[in-house]
């Protein structure tokens, strides 16, 4: 690294109609070093990468960039890609039934010499191959995007960004939807591309991550830059960098709980529980899992993406994942067998998904009719539905979890992801469950919105009710849970009570019962 | 005088039809081809949309619940005609026993396309496609390439009739009921007001609510004003007011109705939350069945006949309207006023065009353009919402 610098952004000031989204923005980049961009949610840094990329074209905004001393107005995103800023973003922007050769060289192929219109297959399939190697894959280049894991997929936006002649690469969240493995590969990676002069700005949530990477760390809040912390020697602590993402010293990440409000009696047992995959019904995607969730309890399920964790709720859930499903499940003690949603809903079990936008909640419609949804019958009568009974329920809701938006029947599309979270969590609480199995419920959400979640999590289990936490973040299990389950290849391989659990025993759980054999670690994910 | 403009905007549709219809009355008048707003033309304008209204209808609920459309409405029309001609003509079987094996029909025809599509999850329109060629095809079967007419006095009659019978008492009969809804709507609405008042729910803000009624009465008096000085209240009118509100109630109102709408916005979310997705799916193709076989019924009346082109081209008429009325090609979206809005402004479009003497050719010309900005328009004022 050396101490030229090469990207400057220089009062930067955006505005979308009245808002203010950045405010006089400044940020250095020295040439060669890893730069990363924290902040919560809507505290700018997307937006702020967007102006940098041509997104928002000069002339949108106010302020200066200047790249290797020259001022650049970007109008376009090809403009920016010509300098050599190369952004990727979160949701990854790959066609699934093209191949990878195909997906890297998308609007920017590889044809004859002598006729522009016509594709040069062979040098597109050598070439792919060349970026494949190095960012250390070697998948056939022909295989397509849809048969290869999330991990891989981002390592193809990489290579892709390379094939671009990159200079500066901006990763939005990378890690986002990783595992612990690929994760580790990815920065591993971004480390590799640094020692051989690639300059990079990375924004993510995972701090353990910034500080693992990162040589100089810009906190943004509320659309300004606070401060720049240096991180040369990989040591600023993780609560120094909340501290300046929330204006505050955050003392305690996880809200204390009291213990003695866990009872003897079982709320949720599951016996002998096997799913087979939908597709290939041979598979076992749940091998013989039985767990139990007492009254007042916070239960984790701890594992590596694709252990089956979500695949085993989804399944208990009515059935709404798997074939060939066996075992027995006890709610309270009573035998249970749910044929579907509604069957789970009334006997007072709940699932908040995983995946927010895309089975959680209905984006176009309001806020009040999405928390109404999985339980209208409490709000009609003879099936016709009391509105204003609705928008009341739905305002207690905001009340009670502070949802921050306008008006219940705003659209919930318009909120925040923090906010959409606990939108999602008002649906399931309307269907007044005594079980809830939440699915990673912070996920891609900020620090301040997960602390409430947390609180929610500790009045829910005080008020008698049981929780399951499907969470990929081992701090986040060992911060909020009880008890730990460690799933992996579809199996129950551990239960560890709070005080034996540690980021090293799960690990090492889930590695041991592996049986060392590294491929199958990746087949599993 | 910000609400006001909101309530414009949120009504854009309903002020683009009053323009059109003010438009075309301006113009017919000076061209001196008589008035669009005549007592008889009024009275016109609703027995030819009558179809297509009640079509759009059962269309909307194909479109909201996942963007599906029904291609094969014309054709059923036609089919269910043809039954109709061969029971009570050819057979000469009771007209009401009839009418009931027609509509039965159209339930089993509608259940046939909601199997496929919602059970075996083949492409709705594939199995519409072959549903508009299957059925077509059956009709022309049945009907052997003829003409069955004329149909029974005491069968048109159901459909072609006033209220009242006696001409000399229309106008009279027509206002008291005019006002008597009226009447109903205002107490209605604010019975409604003083309830919420009482139970602390929200209430909506007072301008709004007198914009609406003095639409909704203005509306009305105007509509019995015409009617009442033609021949009084045409019977296809109350049937078509009983469709649209009954349909209107499920889709705001019912459980039902939110979960159709709730599996067009997002069908995982749907069916993680306890909807029961493939069933309300067949329902929404059921309910086509059904209302392309009244739809039928009352075609075969407006024509005094089973014709086997009769139908030719409804299921795009039916689709444009509920498009004009702002409902979403991908689901989730669109409203059954907003449907009928729709149908009403291509109506309106085609009996100005055919009064003021336009080629035929023209009209469908101008249809087409109109269907597009109207599509435009919405996408844009909402990118700009946004």
């Amino acid at each position: 690294m050396s101490d030229k610098i090469l990207l400057q952004m220089k009062d930067i000031t955006k505005r979308f109609g009245k808002v203010t989204a950045l405010h006089n923005v400044n940020l250095e980049v020295k040439e060669g070093e890893v730069h990363a961009l924290v902040g919560e949610n809507g505290a700018g840094k997307s937006t702020l990468m967007n102006v940098l990329s041509g997104i928002y074209p000069y002339g949108t905004y106010e302020g200066q960039i200047i790249l290797n001393g020259e001022e650049c107005h970007f109008k376009t995103i090809r403009d920016s890609e010509r300098k050599g800023i190369v952004i990727i973003h979160q949701e990854l922007a790959l066609v699934p039934f093209l191949s990878i050769a195909e997906n890297m060289f998308l609007g920017n192929e590889c044809t004859s010499n002598s006729f522009h219109e016509v594709m040069d297959w062979p040098r597109t399939y050598s070439y792919a191959q060349e970026l494949m190697h190095t960012v250390g894959l070697d998948e056939d280049p022909r295989t397509l995007i849809k048969d290869i894991g999330v991990g891989k997929q981002q390592l193809i936006e990489i290579a892709k960004a390379i094939s671009k002649n990159c200079k500066l690469l901006i990763l939005d969240e990378p890690t986002a939807s990783l595992n612990e493995t690929d994760s580790q590969k990815l920065l591993d990676l971004i480390a590799k591309f640094r020692e051989q002069g690639m300059t990079s700005i990375i924004i993510s949530h995972k701090l353990n991550e910034i500080s693992y990477i990162a040589n100089n760390i810009t906190v943004v809040r509320d659309g300004s830059t606070i401060e720049t912390l240096d991180n040369a020697n990989h040591d600023v602590p993780e609560d120094r960098i909340i501290a300046g993402m929330v204006g505050r010293a955050m003392t305690d990440r996880y809200p204390k709980r009291d213990q003695n409000h866990i009872k003897d009696e079982v709320l949720l047992e599951v016996r002998n529980w096997t799913v087979h995959d939908p597709l290939t019904p041979e598979r076992k995607r749940c091998d013989n899992i039985n767990i139990k969730i007492r009254r007042g309890e916070v239960v984790g399920m701890s594992g590596l993406m694709g252990a089956g964790r979500t695949e085993f709720a989804k399944s208990l859930f009515g059935g709404s994942y798997g074939v060939n499903i066996s075992g027995q499940v006890f709610l309270k003690g009573k035998e249970c067998h749910f044929r579907s949603v509604t069957d789970c809903v009334k006997a007072g079990l709940a699932y908040v998904t995983e995946d927010r936008k895309g089975d959680g909640l209905i984006l176009m419609n309001p806020i009040y009719q999405n928390v109404t949804l999985s339980n209208l019958p409490e709000v009609s009568n003879h099936s016709v539905i009391d509105n204003d009974a609705e928008v009341l329920h739905a305002k207690n809701y905001k009340g009670e979890l502070n949802i921050k938006c306008e008006h219940v029947l705003q659209d919930v599309g318009n909120l925040s992801g923090g906010n959409q979270q606990k939108v999602l969590l008002a649906k399931w609480l309307f269907t007044k469950p005594d079980v809830l199995i939440l699915d990673e419920p912070t996920r891609g959400i900020d620090v301040g919105a997960k602390y409430e979640i947390y609180c929610l999590i500790n009045q829910l289990v005080e008020e008698g009710k049981g929780v399951l936490v499907i969470s990929s973040e081992l701090p986040e299990i060992l911060g909020i849970c009880d008890r730990v389950y460690v799933m992996n290849e579809g199996r129950i391989v551990a239960e560890m009570p709070r005080s034996e659990a540690s980021q090293e025993s799960i690990m090492a759980a889930i590695i041991r019962s592996s049986g060392n054999n590294e491929s199958k670690v990746q087949e599993a994910s | 005088m910000n609400q006001i403009t909101d309530m414009l905007k949120r009504n854009s549709l309903l002020l683009a039809l009053i323009i059109i219809i003010v438009l075309f009355e301006t113009v017919i008048r000076m061209t001196g081809h008589g008035s669009l707003l005549s007592p008889q033309n009024f009275t016109n304008i609703i027995s030819q949309n009558s179809y297509v209204i009640i079509l759009a209808v059962g269309m909307l609920f194909c479109i909201v619940g996942c963007g599906n459309i029904d291609l094969s409405v014309g054709s059923i029309v036609c089919l269910i005609g043809a039954l109709a001609g061969v029971l009570m003509v050819n057979m000469e079987v009771n007209i009401y026993l009839s009418m009931a094996l027609c509509l039965l029909l159209g339930i089993l025809i509608g259940a046939w396309h909601g199997f496929w599509i919602a059970y075996v999850r083949i492409p709705s329109f594939i199995v519409t496609l072959a549903g508009m060629m299957l059925f077509r095809g059956i009709a022309l079967l049945v009907l052997d390439g003829l003409t069955i007419s004329p149909f029974d006095t005491e069968y048109l009659a159901n459909f072609n009739s006033f209220i009242p019978k006696a001409r000399a008492s229309a106008f009279t009969l027509t206002m008291i009921v005019t006002l008597v809804l009226c009447a109903i709507f205002l107490l209605w609405g604010l019975y409604d007001r003083a309830t919420k008042r009482r139970k602390g729910y929200e209430l909506e803000p007072m301008a709004s609510f007198a914009f609406r009624s003095v639409i909704v009465i203005g509306g009305l008096l105007f509509s019995g004003v015409l009617l009442g000085n033609h021949k009084g209240i045409p019977f296809i009118l109350v049937i078509l007011a009983v469709v649209v509100l009954f349909y209107a109630f499920i889709a705001n109102k019912t459980v039902t109705g939110r979960r159709l709408y709730a599996l067009g916005g997002n069908e995982k979310a749907a069916k993680l939350s306890g909807v029961n997705t493939n069933f309300i799916l067949f329902l929404a193709y059921v309910n086509m069945g059904f209302l392309s076989a009244l739809a039928a019924l009352v075609c075969v009346a407006r024509f005094n006949s089973a014709a086997p082109t009769a139908g030719t081209g409804y299921e795009l008429d039916a689709i444009g309207s509920c498009f004009i009325g702002g409902a979403s090609a991908y689901g989730g979206v669109g409203t059954i006023g907003g449907a009928v809005i729709g149908a009403v402004f291509m109506g309106v479009l085609n009996n100005g065009m055919s009064i003021l003497g336009i080629d035929a050719n023209w009209q469908k010309t101008v249809k087409g353009m109109v269907l597009l900005i109207a599509v435009v328009i919405d996408v844009m004022s909402k990118k700009r919402a946004r």
